[in-house]
């Protein structure tokens, strides 16, 4: 047993800490939420020219990481910051899918991605799925040397910004079987595809998708046709670490600032933090905060193990994060009073990152639910 | 000991059915619902119509234009409001002022200022709090200084609510420096208008604006805007404090909440079947229904004593922190129900008028309605500060 960062993400983490202090302090990010697009393209070629996006890939598909502590050390230092921009939607997602789907050609934006110049989305949960992986209502209907495709998607993070999306449709099978899912590759202009784009609350924006009979060559498919669950399931998977990690990072900032907060803000001619009934409450958002970096390394550890033993492990920390992270995110507000409320304080953005988290690739309770089945099979 | 309301509460509970059927719009019940988008006008208006039909101050007395409702009335007129998606009243000049200044004001001051409470020409506001005085109330530093036939204030005060409406402010001044902290604070009326008045938005974590900064730069008031006597403005404060509380455990509300989180997770579906049915979410909602059925007879038993003579202590800031956390737990529930569709954020931008809402109706401000409402265990006395009050009562402090 070992728990020490290897010395290459360690430096990783420094890096990236760095960085973030100089060039991602709240006004910068106040701007950057405040701007139509919702993110900064300055931040985003910077941080993949210091390598971040190389690090969520392995060797093979031209990074230098790509594994379970790779993703967690760069997405925990994101979360610290209450970085808003999206890595986990192009770069663990899209780019995960295509590294793990993609021919030749289709790898070939890899290279992009890493280097910053392209942007993904995943178009995969649909207006009546509500976290459900394998239930798919879009269709994928083959013409000749086409595909077209015909249904919606919600709340597609980042599918404004995106080169490509990556949809996923069913080519046979029930609306909820898990065969007969295909995933495609479908570029933002195609005629019948229409965005309505929105902010989201935690920052980032994000579109409602509608394919009207979107005509795609077959060539645009991603891996075999109907076998697209597997490779969804792992891409949520590595999702599922990163925001993990992330929401983790947000967490330890949320404490930080209550820790400050309760030294220096005095009431009753005596800091805050004197009182017996903060400083339990306090003593018990470490303990959490402790529980949720382990969960997080059971997470990111059990990467490659079999599907079924991964989501275990994936469930089981989502779920402790979704109860940590709103304990954190609520009590912090709490003990700092009216200022905790306010837009212009730090916190604000934190918890709305840690709470929101909980509304991505399943809850607390649908990990609850998956963690139950996985331990009765 | 009887749980039904009696043939007569029955009748009034029809009658206030009939009248909000009647009187309230289906555009302000949306917007209710739709957190955070009435307007001045929309609250100026419900404001309007409960006057004209005698119902805008449940405790006042006759003699002020009240309607001297008992402890069950009062239940059930707030419950069926809640309940019908009314807008809440505004309470700072009709809960809050209007009580300390029958107990403690002159004639003059009754004459003058309640009838403007219920007509709407007057909105006042409630300037305690100040940037190092929050549940420290009484380290407040706003200064008032006696000259001659007025006051100079200066000092500032902040989470002032609905400032931005207001053309009155009641404020906690300093007036003794010298004497212990509760014994040198007077109540003063302040007009906004006053020259050296400056109010500034505070945006909160939701994007909305309802709070605000106060500040007063030289600020003239005339002594006659003295409510009671100079440096007993404690006392006041206190007996205000308590009239903020009561309605503070917010039944009405909850029972809105929870039916709107029914309705939501009926339509929501989770692999295939209701959400309403899955056992992970009815146990959380059956959780807190549990609760509140509980909490609404305590909150009834409470108000009846209160209306038989004895006044709310300990019970009501057990009420407090009930309530709040209750309203919390269903604005939990709430956006669980949203699922993926809580994310988004429901800036002006998407509310045009021809715009469908994203995602399911209900959906659109849960988020922000559960951020907004972390409020309610902070403001009125932070449930940290109940629970002191309490273990003081019944402990003594541990002396
Ligand atoms: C949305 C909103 C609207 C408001 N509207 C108004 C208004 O209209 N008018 C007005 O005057 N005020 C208003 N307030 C102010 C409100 O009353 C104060 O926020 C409240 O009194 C708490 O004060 P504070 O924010 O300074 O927090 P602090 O008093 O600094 O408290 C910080 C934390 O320490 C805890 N704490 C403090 N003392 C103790 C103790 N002795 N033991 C244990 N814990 C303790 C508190 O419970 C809290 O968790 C509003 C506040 C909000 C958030």
């Amino acid at each position: 047993m070992n728990f020490e960062l290897t010395e290459e993400r360690r430096m990783l983490q420094d890096t990236l800490r760095r960085f973030l202090s100089d060039r991602y302090d709240s006004a910068t990010r106040n701007a950057i939420m405040a701007a139509p697009e919702g993110m900064s393209a300055e931040i985003w070629s910077a941080l993949a020219d210091l390598g971040v996006i190389g690090a969520l890939f392995s060797e093979p598909d031209g990074g230098y990481g790509g594994e379970g502590f790779d993703i967690a050390v760069v997405f925990e230092e994101l979360g610290r910051a209450g970085v808003v921009e999206p890595f986990l939607d192009t770069a663990v997602l899209g780019g995960g899918l295509l590294a793990a789907l993609g021919d030749e050609r289709q790898r070939a934006l890899l290279a992009e991605v890493i280097e910053g110049r392209l942007h993904l989305a995943l178009a995969h949960y649909e207006p009546g799925s509500r976290y459900d992986m394998e239930r798919v209502a879009t269709t994928a209907t083959a013409e000749g040397d086409a595909v077209v495709l015909t249904g919606a998607k919600a709340v597609v993070v980042n599918a404004e910004a995106a080169g490509h999306l990556i949809v996923s449709a069913r080519e046979s099978g029930a609306v909820d079987d898990p065969g007969g899912i295909s995933l495609f590759l479908v570029p933002p202009g195609s005629k019948g595809l229409t965005l309505r784009g929105y902010p989201l609350i935690s920052g980032g924006r994000a579109a409602e998708v509608t394919l009207e009979g979107v005509r795609v060559p077959a060539s645009a498919r991603l891996g075999a046709a109907g076998e697209g669950l597997a490779a969804l399931r792992r891409a949520l998977a590595r999702a599922n670490v990163a925001l993990a990690a992330e929401t983790l990072g947000a967490m330890e900032t949320a404490v930080e600032l209550t820790r400050e907060y309760l030294l220096t803000r005095h009431q009753f001619g005596r800091p805050i933090g004197s009182f017996q009934a903060l400083q339990h409450r306090f003593a018990d958002l470490l303990i959490e905060l402790e529980q949720a970096r382990s969960a997080v390394i059971n997470a990111a550890g059990q990467l490659d193990a079999p599907a079924d033993e991964r989501d275990r492990q994936i469930s089981a920390a989502r779920n402790l994060i979704g109860r940590a992270g709103r304990l954190v995110a609520e009590e912090s507000i709490q003990m700092h009073g009216g200022i905790g409320m306010t837009q212009e304080y730090d916190l604000a953005h934190f918890a709305r990152r840690i709470i929101m988290a909980d509304h991505r690739f399943g809850d607390t309770d649908w990990h609850l639910e998956r963690f139950i089945e996985l331990s009765a099979a | 000991m009887d749980l039904n309301y009696t043939p007569e509460e029955l009748a009034f509970r029809d009658e206030v059915r009939a009248f909000l059927d009647e009187t309230l719009t289906d555009d302000i019940r949306a917007k209710v619902r739709g957190h955070g988008q009435l307007t001045k006008a929309d609250m100026e208006g419900w404001h309007a119509a409960l006057n004209a039909r005698g119902w805008l101050a449940p405790t006042w007395p006759k003699e002020w234009g009240g309607c001297e409702w008992n402890a069950v009335q009062r239940h059930i007129f707030e419950e069926e409001c809640a309940m019908a998606d009314a807008p809440r009243v505004v309470p700072f000049g009709l809960t809050m002022l209007g009580p300390v200044l029958m107990k403690y004001g002159t004639r003059e001051q009754c004459e003058r200022y309640l009838p403007r409470i219920l007509s709407g020409e007057d909105w006042w506001c409630q300037g305690y709090s100040e940037p190092g005085a929050g549940s420290d109330l009484a380290s407040l530093r706003t200064r008032a200084v006696r000259e001659g036939d007025h006051y100079i204030v200066n000092g500032q005060k902040t989470w002032t609510t609905l400032g931005h409406f207001a053309n009155r402010i009641f404020c906690l001044v300093r007036t003794d420096p010298d004497a212990k902290p509760q014994e040198g604070i007077s109540f003063l009326l302040i007009d906004m208008d006053s020259p050296g008045v400056e109010i500034r938005p505070i945006i909160l974590l939701d994007g909305t604006h309802e709070v605000n900064e106060v500040f007063f730069d030289n600020v003239k008031v005339p002594v006659e805007n003295l409510v009671g006597e100079e440096n007993r403005g404690w006392t006041y404060a206190k007996y205000l404090l308590m009239h903020e509380r009561t309605g503070i455990a917010g039944v009405g509300f909850s029972r809105a909440g929870l039916a709107m989180v029914r309705r939501m997770a009926r339509a929501e579906m989770h692999k295939g079947q209701p959400l309403l049915e899955n056992p992970h979410f009815a146990a959380r909602l059956a959780q807190v229904e549990i609760d509140l059925m509980a909490m609404a007879t305590t909150n009834l038993r409470i108000v009846s004593q209160a209306a038989a003579g004895q006044a709310p202590g300990v019970e009501s800031s057990m009420l407090k922190i009930k309530g709040t956390v209750i309203r919390q737990e269903i604005n939990d529930l709430a956006r669980r129900a949203a699922g993926p569709y809580a994310l988004p954020f429901p800036s002006e931008g998407l509310e045009g008028v021809n715009e469908p809402p994203i995602g399911p109706e209900d959906a659109g401000p849960v988020a922000a309605q559960y951020f907004n409402n972390r409020k309610l265990s902070i403001f009125g006395g932070s449930n940290e500060i109940q629970r002191n009050i309490i273990a003081k009562v019944k402990l003594g402090g541990g002396r």
